[in-house]
């Protein structure tokens, strides 16, 4: 199985009222230190046929005009290898900016 | 022959019957459109009303954005066909790119609910030209996600061409960039906003009677 991971995030720009409510929860939680937190989304596709430059083409479109709205977010695309019970095997992950 | 003013309804619409109702009140012939139904069924204007479109899965309005529907009215109103989106109906037309920014997140994370004073910035638009510019309103506001962004370029240009249809007026109730309530396209068919003029349009249910001149304005511009 193929899968294509897809990260959403606000552009720096854009207020993240999310992000704000939960950094500063974290001093409440003992944790210090951290000077920002910004909140996004992952979607993981998985395809049926193989991750090449042609399928890879198709999911930036879609990312492009229906999971990131390109006018408050910025995404990436990348290949994540899986195993055959579908999970992550945490290498080949190959990180493409795509805006 | 009175004027046919379609109201879409999609899955988790909840404010399509008050927008029939405010049209019949003005005058005009509400007709309910379904979403999946990519026919206008002879409607001379279109209403987007509020509500939660797909659970405002995504975003708000973005799945809504591709319903079969929405491809026969964004391509009408870019023909003439006014379209007026009332809360989730104005994210929508963000989110179709017939109006520019988008709608985020309340500043406050808070879900608001409140009777709010609005300024008409321009009566010149389909949906507004029974006001007076500059009058002062009230109509209901509900939403969690209504603070409308665009990058700076873009709202000095809706400034310039008097593109602002709608500001807030004492109080901004979700962190919207220069106070902006509601919007129109350059041609002025198309008409946005956050607060809900259908919910002000009977003295029993609403706080003023301010949103009826939104319904009667399209009845008239659809007759001149």
């Amino acid at each position: 199985m193929a899968r294509v991971v897809v990260d959403v995030m606000l552009k720096p720009e854009i207020l993240d009222p999310q992000g704000q409510a939960v950094q500063r929860a974290l001093p409440r939680l003992g944790f210090d230190g951290i000077t920002d937190v910004r909140q996004g989304k992952r979607f993981e596709l998985d395809l049926a046929g193989p991750v090449d430059e042609a399928a890879l083409a198709r999911i930036r479109e879609i990312a492009d005009t229906f999971l990131a709205n390109t006018v408050i977010e910025d995404f990436t695309v990348r290949v994540e290898e899986v195993d055959a019970a579908g999970s992550a095997t945490g290498n080949g992950a190959e990180e493409e900016v795509a805006r | 022959m009175t004027t046919r003013v379609g109201v879409v309804t999609f899955p988790g619409s909840l404010d399509d019957r008050d927008a029939a109702r405010a049209v019949k009140l003005a005058g005009g012939e509400p007709v309910a459109l379904w979403h999946g139904d990519k026919d206008l069924h002879q409607t001379d204007a279109v209403i987007l009303p509020g509500g939660f479109s797909y659970g405002d899965y995504l975003r708000s309005g973005a799945i809504a954005r591709f319903s079969p529907v929405m491809e026969t009215i964004i391509a009408g109103a870019k023909d003439g066909l006014p379209v007026l989106g009332i809360c989730n109906g104005f994210q929508m037309l963000c989110e179709s790119h017939l109006l520019p920014g988008a709608l985020t997140r309340n500043d406050h994370l808070h879900f608001v609910c409140r009777d709010q004073r609005l300024r008409v910035e321009n009566a010149d638009t389909a949906w507004t030209g029974d006001f007076e510019a500059g009058a002062e309103i009230t109509v209901p506001l509900k939403n969690g996600e209504g603070g409308y962004v665009a990058d700076e370029r873009t709202l000095d240009e809706l400034e310039a061409e008097g593109r602002i249809a709608f500001r807030y007026l004492e109080r901004n109730p979700n962190g919207s960039r220069r106070d902006i309530a509601g919007l129109t396209n350059a041609a002025g068919n198309v008409v946005g906003l956050m607060p809900h003029p259908e919910h002000a349009v009977e003295a029993l249910t609403g706080p003023t009677t301010d949103g009826i001149p939104f319904f009667t304005s399209v009845l008239k511009k659809l007759v001149a």
